[in-house]
């Protein structure tokens, strides 16, 4: 018996949806698609960073994703046209279990690699397989994610059957993830970590070129298994670091978007010199960034230095004052400000990092700083040379800092070099991202668990109490009881202070005109197969 | 023929004629008096570097939301930046960082160009030779490219907030300039009698080349210097411009360019017509004090 989502996730519906109520865009509008699609040419967009590899299964900066999306497929994904259900990709069906412990999914026949090997149930098996259980040089940022799988069967090649051992009641949503993307097994077998250098998937496009520096170059994959997919011969992402690069490229028309987001002025200097070429679409965003101390090393292993460094931060005034000059908008948790899940600004300013009498808080911090002995702490803040809004961060958490006398010097990197320190443990603090595609919970904590189970995990902490409190969150399956426990895993985070949100992120998306079908989402992360995506020249 | 008696007192008039001669800057002031006037601004500009913390009216790094851009007034002289901080404090801070990284990758550039240009001549031969043809490789590269490359591939480096990275790859494009033009200079002064005398002495390479030929080079060394020292500020400008120089929050002219400068700059025009006026003025004084010393210095040029 086929169950829809809806039914499978009866008990939990409503708040696990995900609620639409914090966008603000208008999905209609901004998914009116021509009625008769042009085909042909070549899409040049602008990518603001360049992947550090070309592996998603092992990433989370979207730098890869844009990079790689239009290469791969995955079973399932979201329908930003009806965000957040999800539809298929390589699956032709699904069905899941009552109890939520058995998902089977049917793949859809003749689906080729570029290789020109077939894709079969094995490819799914082998691609999970790698990311729950990732072989001795291979990182998944997904294992957590995927850590209630107990088996994966294929009692044939088109069919996957997933046993879980407890119940995920996001687990759907999840293999819609686009960080899932499905690699050949014989390519596993071969090179466990052969998808960080080589590409080789079913997605609409085939890698040409990848010119370090430069650009990613994609060419239409004539044997798709979506017919009539995709409507371009081709693209080019093009790496532009810097944000001017980026505005005058999409100002002349060298590229016609950029789809990760820009910032209030630079929208406003495009609309200003583009006129009625140019098309602005915007949304809250399931982004934010953090602030990290790396607990192995010191002072940051004493939960005095970290508490006193988040309370000197005032978000509030922060997010009037960067909400005009950067991408950093709200004051949040762990869970999107304006989701279901959220906690409301009256709990919020009860925790610590977050009170609005941010004088107190600063004494207070500097009592703690005192009592811990390091009332003149100098350190360095780690930050990705990105300028919008990891600059603007790291400016105003100088300034915050040297407010209760601590010095810090700031050090920005490029993305590869920034996610190398970070992942190696060689920061003291950094402004790490929590780069999500959706609001549940189970995905948002994920970070926080114990570096053990979640690689992104990049204050190194060790902590059994929240890794219990997540484990225990992702059986329940009454809202109200979840919501409890989310405010339990975030009371203890915030009181260790391993990491915390500095502020979330407002998503502004320019495109031309002239290009056609690209959806816009709450995450910068979906929709960015492009194979319904078309030029209107 | 008289042999004048040295008890006999000297005649009134030459006894009180004035025995001092003008000093040497006040003759470079007479001389040369658009010298002067760039010393001038050279020294307001290193009056205000030293004492910044004195002559600045705010803080260069603290942020003042409820001040986002506020146009030139009689609180902020020349107006704030897109994060509220005052562009007059940021550009007497700024005036620091310039001449730290100026000075000092100029003054690292040069002083290695000019004892390879002295050894180069001192040696000559295949010596000689090899050190000219690498010379001849750094000089096909402008400056600016030079230091690109240079900057780009090292990681960054600092010791004491101060960019050892930005200073090597600054102080690099300048070391062959220096040398081509210091090398001239020590090819008359190798073949000079007291040269080949110390040799006959059996004075050591090091020796006569830092203790006979070193001083008879400097004029040229000094001249060198000072007009490096604006081509490094301009290229500390260029390189924190497009985002390889010094990092925010740091002061710096370049940089105040750069960043928000870009999306704000029809807004707010301040922000970019200080930090542009500074880094000109800059330039514009070392390079017309640069030629005035070497009118000044180099007698070929006097009258």
């Amino acid at each position: 018996m086929k169950i829809s989502r809806r039914t499978a996730l009866q008990g939990t519906a409503g708040a696990l949806a995900l609620g639409m109520s914090g966008f603000d865009w208008d999905f209609t509008k901004a998914n009116a698609q021509a009625p008769n699609v042009k085909r042909g040419g070549v899409l040049n967009f602008a990518i603001s960073a360049e992947a550090p590899h070309y592996d998603p299964a092992g990433s989370d900066t979207y730098a890869t994703l844009h990079f790689a999306a239009p290469f791969y497929s995955t079973l399932l994904r979201f329908n930003l046209s009806k965000f957040p259900a999800v539809e298929n990709d390589l699956a032709t069906s699904y069905t899941v279990a009552p109890d939520l412990m058995t998902y089977t999914f049917k793949l859809t026949p003749n689906v080729k690699f570029h290789d020109g090997t077939a894709l079969t149930s094995a490819d799914v098996k082998a691609t999970y397989d790698r990311m729950r259980n990732p072989p001795a040089g291979v990182v998944s940022t997904r294992q957590a994610t995927f850590a209630d799988i107990g088996s994966i069967e294929t009692p044939d090649p088109l069919t996957v059957v997933f046993k879980m051992k407890a119940v995920n009641a996001s687990m759907l949503e999840h293999f819609a993830s686009p960080w899932n993307v499905i690699y050949s097994a014989k390519d596993l077998a071969e090179n466990a970590a052969g998808p960080r250098t080589k590409i080789n998937g079913t997605g609409p496009f085939i890698f040409v070129e990848h010119v370090k520096g430069s650009h990613v170059a994609g060419k239409k994959n004539d044997a798709y298994f979506k017919k009539g997919f995709p409507y371009l011969d081709g693209f080019k992402g093009i790496f532009t670091l810097q944000a001017a690069a980026m505005l005058n490229a999409v100002q002349g028309g060298q590229v016609l978007g950029e789809f990760r987001g820009i910032s209030p002025a630079e929208r406003d200097r495009l609309v200003q010199t583009m006129g009625d070429k140019i098309r602005i679409e915007e949304s809250s965003w399931t982004l934010n960034l953090l602030v990290c101390f790396n607990v192995d090393k010191k002072p940051f292993d004493d939960v005095r230095v970290r508490r006193a460094l988040l309370m000197a931060i005032d978000r509030w005034g922060g997010s009037v004052g960067l909400s005009k000059i950067s991408t950093l908008r709200s004051v949040g948790g762990v869970i999107r400000p304006g989701s279901p899940f959220a906690t409301p600004e009256a709990e919020l300013v009860k925790l610590p990092g977050f009170s609005k009498d941010i004088k107190k808080s600063r004494e207070e911090a500097k009592k703690l700083l005192k009592e811990a002995g390091h009332e003149n702490l100098k350190f360095t803040l780690w930050n990705r040379n990105l300028a919008m809004p990891y600059t603007p961060a790291g400016i105003f958490l100088v300034d915050q800092w040297r407010q209760i006398g601590v010095e810090v010097e700031h050090k920005q990197s490029d993305t590869g070099a920034y996610l190398a320190t970070m992942n190696a443990g060689n920061h003291d603090v950094a402004i790490d991202f929590s780069n999500l595609f959706m609001d549940d919970s189970s995905l948002g904590l994920a970070k926080y668990l114990s570096i053990g189970r979640s690689p992104e995990n990049r204050s190194r902490s060790k902590d059994e109490m929240l890794d219990k409190l997540y484990d225990d969150h992702l059986r329940e399956r009454d809202p109200e009881k979840r919501k409890t426990m989310i405010r339990a895993f975030e009371k203890r985070v915030f009181e260790q202070g391993y990491q915390q949100p500095l502020l979330w992120w407002h998503r502004i998306v320019p495109t031309h005109k002239t290009l056609m079908g690209w959806k816009m989402s709450p995450s910068h992360n979906l929709g960015q197969q492009l194979e319904d995506v078309w030029m209107n020249v | 023929m008289t042999i004048a008696d040295p008890t006999l007192p000297l005649a009134p008039a030459i006894a009180a004629a004035p025995s001092r001669q003008p000093s040497k800057f006040v003759d470079f002031c007479r001389q040369q008096p658009l010298g002067a006037a760039s010393f001038l601004i050279i020294f307001a500009m290193m009056f205000a570097g030293i004492f910044s913390s004195l002559v600045a009216p705010y803080d260069p790094l603290t942020i003042d939301f409820a001040s986002l851009l506020a146009p030139p007034s009689a609180d902020h002289w020349c107006g704030t930046d897109a994060y509220g901080r005052d562009i007059c404090s940021r550009l007497i801070y700024g005036a620091r960082t310039a001449l730290v990284i100026g000075f000092t990758s100029s003054f690292v550039g040069s002083s290695l160009g000019a004892i390879l240009g002295i050894a180069s001549a001192y040696f000559g031969g295949k010596i000689d030779a090899w050190i000219q043809r690498f010379v001849d490789v750094l000089l096909a590269f402008p400056l600016i490219v030079l230091a690109l490359v240079v900057v780009a591939a090292f990681r960054k480096f600092s010791v004491g907030g101060v960019d050892i990275n930005l200073i090597v790859a600054i102080a690099i494009p300048i070391l062959p300039r220096v040398a081509r033009v210091v090398r001239a200079a020590a090819l008359s002064v190798r073949v000079a009698p007291y040269i080949d005398a110390a040799r006959a002495a059996g004075y050591s390479h090091t020796r006569i080349i830092f203790r006979h030929m070193a001083p008879n080079v400097v004029a040229p060394y000094l001249i060198m210097l000072t007009a490096f020292i604006a081509q490094a500020i301009l290229a500390e400008a260029s390189l924190s411009f497009l985002g390889l120089g010094v990092t925010e929050p740091t002061a710096a002219w370049g940089l105040m360019l750069s960043g928000n400068a870009a999306d704000f700059y029809r807004q707010a025009p301040w922000m970019i017509l200080f930090p542009g006026v500074a880094i000109s003025l800059a330039v514009f004084a070392f390079n017309l004090f640069g030629d005035s010393l070497r009118d000044f210095l180099d007698p070929r040029f006097k009258v």
